[in-house]
């Protein structure tokens, strides 16, 4: 008898997902053959307040396009209009910088174990993570004032130094964070209950990552070496570090290296507090961006594309910013085709989905 | 001021695409601006480290052929364009028909006329 | 305060930018640990006694938000929680904001903040319980019935807010 065909809706509001999407998961008896998503729960139409907020004042609004990747957001945002404009900021500027996104980097890789750890059900290990990211959080607030929104950037620089006495104390915390993340990792690469949920689980091959386009740890646990860090933009140039890649392709191996990018942040920020240069936070800027430009950075869940176009007055024509989940949707679905029913969450929850950043 | 831009007519967008699909280039994003009167598309394309544009410019009401046949998984973007500038893009893979994101407005960004 | 029940928490996104979202999630984690109160984090409507709505309400999610309040059973209590629950915040002037969580349905307790505090989120659900007990009583004497959020929709399209629109509004001054 042939399997009996049915759409199981997955979303908007489910118990692993802390935002809202919605799939259409096409099923025959426990297997999905077709998951069609859809869009737009948090859909808030920000690229249009260009028209009501200055150059200046979009910083704040590019910030909020998502509160786990807000840092990363303003200073994409910053640094399209600092290249259109011509301003080159100051090495303590772009040292302290590379240093906070490194830290949110790892705010959101602990978040996303901890998500994960929800999703196979393994709710004290959630906790656990997220004890360790309160230590993140509470170097974040020491340095901006901020647990999540920063509003430390700004263009030309920062708003506020941060001094040198604080950066230091970061060391001994890092310690403890990596030390932290290293006993939960032997629970997530090598616990034979984790693995049989994890290993050879939506696999993807590394062709399937490339053309479908794919970004950040997602595209390199398909064991494709790309990371935007390697453009040479902030203080990446002059610290020393590798490309994170796993050749496996399924959950384990993103799993992997986004538990490798937490350790390579941290030697990211260590060498950032050794080399900090002195003096100098904030470069004075004149007149209004007239141009375009398209920056593309690393965020913690891939490469993010930002699009200024300005025309020399106060308010910029056009802001787009195209986000790592958006990327990665047609990659997911692909995923999801083949699939057990029971392993829809863990595979959602494996891009890192970012959905506020998706919809803007 | 962007590099590697080229801009070319809306009749040579297909072919263009597909040359830069044979040289192993990917889909990165495609973004719309509302210029005056007219739509401005901007079609990025990447390869590792390399980044490709494509701009064209098209009148109000004008359809865009679509590219989701050469890049499937262009079609987001497609939709996306579609649902907010309410440019008409034809034969997109997945034509979600408007229902990607439901606004309150009727595309948004839309100039007056559309 | 004497706690007379373990309520249960129900959490949904609205529009928001996830900044109140995982301060929602961070709240339940250790540090801050509002499970000490016997709260638990819940995924079912139907369970849930007391609804934190982060992010504004827009066109697409607006029938979600009511479904999940009209699922909860009586009597419930409904959080706002950061500054796009309450009225929209930076995203209000965006066309496809409706506004706050009260747009849709009524709100008890409004919790401030960008992105709100998990500190103020406790002080918010503490008094979203007394709330919560004051409900109970009355249900038990017949004198209350929560709105449905059709009702509600009438009673703000019929006349714009009177005072005590929602039963004991309180805000938290965080």
């Amino acid at each position: 008898m042939a399997a009996k065909r049915s759409v199981i809706p997955f979303g908007p509001q489910h118990p692993v997902l802390p935002e809202p999407i919605h799939i259409d998961l096409i099923t025959e008896d426990e297997k999905v053959v077709e998951a069609v998503p859809s869009i737009g729960f948090v859909h808030r139409g920000l690229e249009q307040l260009v028209t009501k907020k200055d150059f200046g004042e979009m910083v704040y609004v590019a910030e909020r396009i998502c509160g786990i990747c807000s840092f990363g957001h303003g200073y994409g945002y910053v640094k399209t209009i600092e290249h259109i404009m011509g301003i080159e900021p100051t090495d303590r500027a772009r040292y302290i910088r590379t240093l906070l996104f490194e830290l949110s980097r790892m705010h959101s890789h602990i978040l996303w174990l901890g998500l994960m750890a929800d999703a196979f059900g393994f709710e004290s290990l959630f906790m656990e993570t997220w004890r360790l990211r309160e230590k993140i959080l509470d170097m974040l607030e020491s340095a901006t004032g901020g647990r999540v929104i920063f509003s430390i950037i700004r263009i030309g620089g920062l708003r506020k130094d941060v001094p040198d006495d604080i950066l230091k104390g970061f060391i001994p915390e890092l310690e403890k964070v990596v030390e932290g993340i290293k006993s939960c990792e032997k629970v997530f690469l090598s616990d034979p209950a984790v693995l049989s949920r994890l290993k050879g689980v939506g696999y993807l091959s590394k062709e399937d990552a490339i053309n479908l386009g794919c970004e950040g740890p997602f595209l390199r646990a398909s064991g494709v070496d790309w990371d935007n860090r390697m453009r040479g933009y902030a203080a990446y140039p002059s610290v020393d570090f590798d490309i994170i890649t796993s050749n496996d392709g399924d959950s384990y191996a993103r799993c992997y290296v986004r538990i490798q990018e937490i350790y390579q942040s941290a030697a990211i920020i260590r060498q950032c507090i050794e080399k900090m240069p002195q003096e100098g936070i904030y470069v004075p800027i004149k007149g209004f961006p007239n141009g375009e430009h398209m920056t593309v950075i690393e965020q913690p869940r891939g490469g993010a594309c930002y699009y200024v176009q300005a025309s020399g007055k106060k308010f910029i024509e056009r802001m787009r910013v195209r986000t790592p989940t958006f990327a990665n949707i047609p990659a997911l679905v692909k995923t999801l085709q083949g699939c057990d029913v029971s392993d829809v969450p863990i595979l959602v929850v494996t891009i890192d989905p970012c959905i506020s950043c998706t919809e803007r | 001021m962007l590099e590697n831009l080229e801009v070319i007519g809306l009749i040579g967008l297909l072919n263009k695409v597909k040359e830069i699909k044979n040289e192993d280039y990917r889909i990165m994003q495609i973004c719309s601006t509302k210029i005056d009167e007219e739509y401005e598309l901007l079609y990025t394309f990447g390869r590792e480290y390399e980044i490709k544009h494509l701009k064209t410019t098209i009148r109000y009401g004008e359809h865009v052929p679509s590219i989701s046949d050469i890049f499937p998984s262009a079609f987001l973007y497609e939709n996306e364009m579609h649902d907010l500038f309410g440019i008409a893009i034809d034969g997109i893979n997945h034509d979600y028909k408007g229902n990607l994101y439901r606004t309150a407005v009727e595309a948004p960004f839309a100039g007056s006329e559309a | 305060m004497r706690i007379s029940k373990s309520p249960w928490l129900l959490h949904y996104d609205g529009s928001s930018c996830n900044g109140c979202d995982i301060e929602v999630l961070a709240t339940t984690a250790p540090r801050f640990d509002i499970e000490r109160f016997g709260i638990i984090n819940t995924g079912n409507p139907r369970h849930a006694d007391i609804f934190l709505c982060t992010g504004g309400v827009n066109s697409q999610n607006q029938d979600v938000v009511r479904q999940i309040y009209d699922q909860m059973p009586d009597p419930k209590v409904v959080l706002a929680c950061g500054i796009c629950a309450c009225d929209g915040g930076i995203f209000k002037d965006c066309y496809n904001i409706l506004g706050g969580t009260d747009t849709v349905i009524p709100v008890d307790v409004y919790v401030p903040g960008c992105a709100v505090r998990p500190e103020a989120l406790i002080d918010g659900v503490v008094k979203a319980l007394k709330i919560l007990d004051e409900k109970n009583e009355k249900m038990k004497r017949g004198e209350y019935r929560s709105l449905t959020s059709s009702e509600y929709a009438a009673k703000i399209n019929g006349d714009v807010k009177e005072a005590g629109d929602s039963e004991g509004e309180e805000k938290t001054d965080a």
